[in-house]
């Protein structure tokens, strides 16, 4: 059964009560909350995803609720509480939904330790994966959301989760987080793409996520190998170029991005060096999203050549 | 589906085999609210029927797993490290708790999650091992003077030290108890019985029996009980490990009440053998009875301290386990300090929490 399968009245009901259990690649959480903006969003984002059948195994219950005190009516204010602890401040109320998406993230790399989980987009093409890493403001998330719609398939926009036992990695696949001009811009690139309701003055600025195209979101349970690393850099203007990177340097700093490298130790080393040495590493910068997509289909065809 | 779940799984780790996805989650939300993740994975994982687990909830086991694995290594080096540091005061260092069971190699060691280091030094060195340790990057983020200042006068142990480059959090301490305090321990008959650390020329451990009187005394003098259920654990273990030796349980006793400490472990024991039916030898339980308290307030406090002592998870989160976590929180302090002395801190820690100061650090999502 799917999240679409179900009428509003009864999404609104279940997030409220006991929660609604959303299973997305290999793991499933619960969202339990009495803010109608996240049953709203949530119904918006998630609507062709799996739901879980009673007595299934949900990894993860992430519960939002109302501020404490005063600022359940004032001020409104949002909390994310997790087993019976509040791992971060209060924000407000509008930015609900987002913290849904931030609170998962910090679920999953704080737990999901049956991954090697690198912090990177993921993409996928004819069977290989494409490994982004970047930090932000390097246009990693604007050149994943325009790349799922010109021929590659979503995996992940923020953690790559990569099987120790077999270097595969497993799709993620949820919304993927734009922020600010990016907003904009994917809205234009993408005719018709389904965006959350803008939320502003975040720490992160403007925030918004975009729906995953359907058949991507069936294509969830598919794994793959990776076939290429590449660093992007957006530069206003700048010819899109791809220029080839060392290995031995493009594994120290997938390593530093990780999230739980460290954590994984020698498996954690064998299991990037093993990555990284199946993997074309390039340096990208770019300007223009068309020209970026050129040259991400010529990557492509040139492995499958 | 029931809210003592995961002490029930600690007394008898096959009920796993048995449990449903709603009592896994339980299991694994109440463990990892008690910082007990690892140590239920690591019961389970040495058992023979650990593959026979359901694969997602085994998934999270094998992923504590691996964070306990490094963390173990982690320990091990921050332990070099504030033993390098201390090597020049020349001062016993004494380890306790987590770092002890781990250089004792104590079953508490296994599956063990740190949040800090815990160390034992002479009262009249801690000048000294405090500027050693400043010298080696330890530091107090504590910037609040009258913080500082209850720590130094009223405490067992410094502000908490954190280190700059590696952000360990570093306890130091005198003794094991606030020199406040009704079970007030004094340092130096510790001291008389701490042990060597096998091949760490330098480093310490108090003796079994201390080290299960403090993890006794620590249940009741925290005042917060989200690791309550790991204390006990802890207790239990070392209880278990110890049984062996023969007349152990005449010294532990005798010990008790030698340091004061008698009904502290009348509590702990009898707590122990409640949530954790079966671990608690029959003999250790009657010998412990003569310190039960006399008259009602005994059995009541029994009885709220058993409340207190489920995990701290909002599936075990009823008024009454409220009410009693409330009565003991106030009464672990009451325990710690006079009243002449208790009520103006809780009123300037009151006052402080509605007004804090203005470059108080605020955390960001």
């Amino acid at each position: 059964m799917q999240l679409s399968e179900l009428a509003t009245a009864e999404i609104v009901e279940r997030i409220r009560g006991p929660g609604l259990a959303i299973r997305t690649g290999p793991f499933c959480f619960r969202v339990v909350s009495r803010f109608e903006s996240v049953a709203r969003a949530v119904q918006e984002m998630y609507a062709e995803y799996p739901l879980a059948a009673d007595g299934d195994f949900a990894d993860f219950t992430v519960e939002l609720q109302p501020g404490a005190g005063i600022r359940r009516w004032f001020r409104r204010q949002v909390r994310f509480r997790w087993e019976g602890m509040y791992p971060f401040e209060p924000l407000p109320a509008e930015q609900a939904y987002p913290l849904l998406e931030w609170a998962l993230n910090w679920c999953i790399a704080g737990y999901g330790h049956q991954f090697l989980m690198l912090h990177a987009a993921v993409i996928e093409r004819a069977g290989k994966a494409l490994i982004m890493p970047a930090p932000p403001g390097s246009g990693k998330s604007t050149l994943c959301a325009a790349l799922i719609h010109r021929g590659w398939r979503l995996l992940s926009d923020e953690l790559a989760l990569i099987s120790p036992e077999d270097r595969l990695i497993s799709p993620l696949g949820r919304p993927v987080s734009l922020k600010n001009r990016s907003l904009e811009v994917i809205r234009q690139f993408v005719p018709g793409v389904v965006l959350t309701a803008a939320t502003r003055d975040t720490a992160k600025g403007t925030v918004a996520h975009m729906r995953v195209p359907t058949d991507q979101v069936r294509a969830l349970g598919v794994r793959a190998p990776a076939a290429w690393v590449v660093f992007p850099r957006y530069q206003a203007g700048m010819p899109a170029t791809l220029v080839p990177r060392s290995k031995a340097d493009s594994m120290f700093e997938l390593g530093r991005n990780a999230f739980n490298y460290t954590l994984m130790g020698l498996t954690g080393f064998e299991v990037l060096a093993d990555v990284v040495s199946a993997c074309d590493c390039y340096d990208f910068s770019y300007g223009d999203l068309d020209e970026a997509v050129d040259v991400f289909a010529r990557l492509a065809d040139g492995a499958s050549a | 589906m029931s809210a003592d779940l995961l002490p029930a799984i600690f007394a008898a780790p096959e009920r796993c085999l048995g449990l449903s996805m709603a009592e896994w989650e339980l299991a694994l939300g109440q463990a990892r609210r008690g910082m007990l993740l690892g140590r239920l994975a690591a019961a389970c994982s040495e058992s023979p029927w650990f593959e026979r687990l359901p694969a997602q909830p085994r998934m999270h086991l094998v992923g504590a797993l691996r964070a306990v694995a490094r963390q173990r290594l982690e320990v091990r080096w921050e332990i070099r490290n504030i033993a390098a540091a201390l090597r020049d005061p020349a001062t016993p260092v004494v380890f306790l708790k987590g770092a002890a069971y781990e250089l004792a190699d104590l079953p508490p060691a296994r599956g063990r999650l740190y949040a800090d280091v815990d160390i034992l030094v002479p009262r009249e060195r801690l000048d000294e091992v405090e500027g050693a340790l400043f010298r080696a990057g330890w530091i107090s983020r504590e910037r609040d003077a009258y913080n500082q200042r209850y720590y130094r006068q009223w405490m067992h142990e410094l502000p908490p030290l954190v280190h700059v480059r590696r952000e360990t959090y570093l306890d130091v301490h005198h003794t094991i108890t606030p020199p406040t305090s009704r079970f007030r321990v004094d340092a130096g008959a510790l001291f008389e019985r701490i042990e060597p650390v096998a091949g760490m020329p330098g480093l310490h451990v108090l003796s079994l029996a201390d080290m299960i009187l403090h993890s006794a005394v620590h249940l009741f003098q925290e005042g917060e009980f989200a690791n309550g259920l790991r204390d006990l654990l802890d207790l239990a273990d070392l209880i278990g490990h110890a049984h062996a030796r023969s007349g152990f349980q005449e010294q532990l006793v005798s010990r008790a009440v030698q340091l004061g400490l008698a009904r502290p472990l009348f509590y702990a024991v009898s707590c122990a053998d409640f949530l954790l039916p079966g671990r608690m030898d029959a003999g250790l339980v009657s010998a412990v009875e003569p310190f039960r308290p006399r008259g009602i307030g005994g059995t009541a406090m029994l009885g709220i301290l058993r409340r207190a002592l489920r995990p701290d998870h909002p599936s075990c989160d009823d008024a009454v386990t409220r009410v009693a976590r409330n009565f003991l929180y106030v009464r672990a302090h009451h325990l710690r300090m006079p009243a002449h002395l208790l009520l103006p801190h809780l009123l300037r820690k009151a006052y402080m929490r509605r007004f804090p100061p203005a470059d108080a650090p605020t955390a960001n999502a």
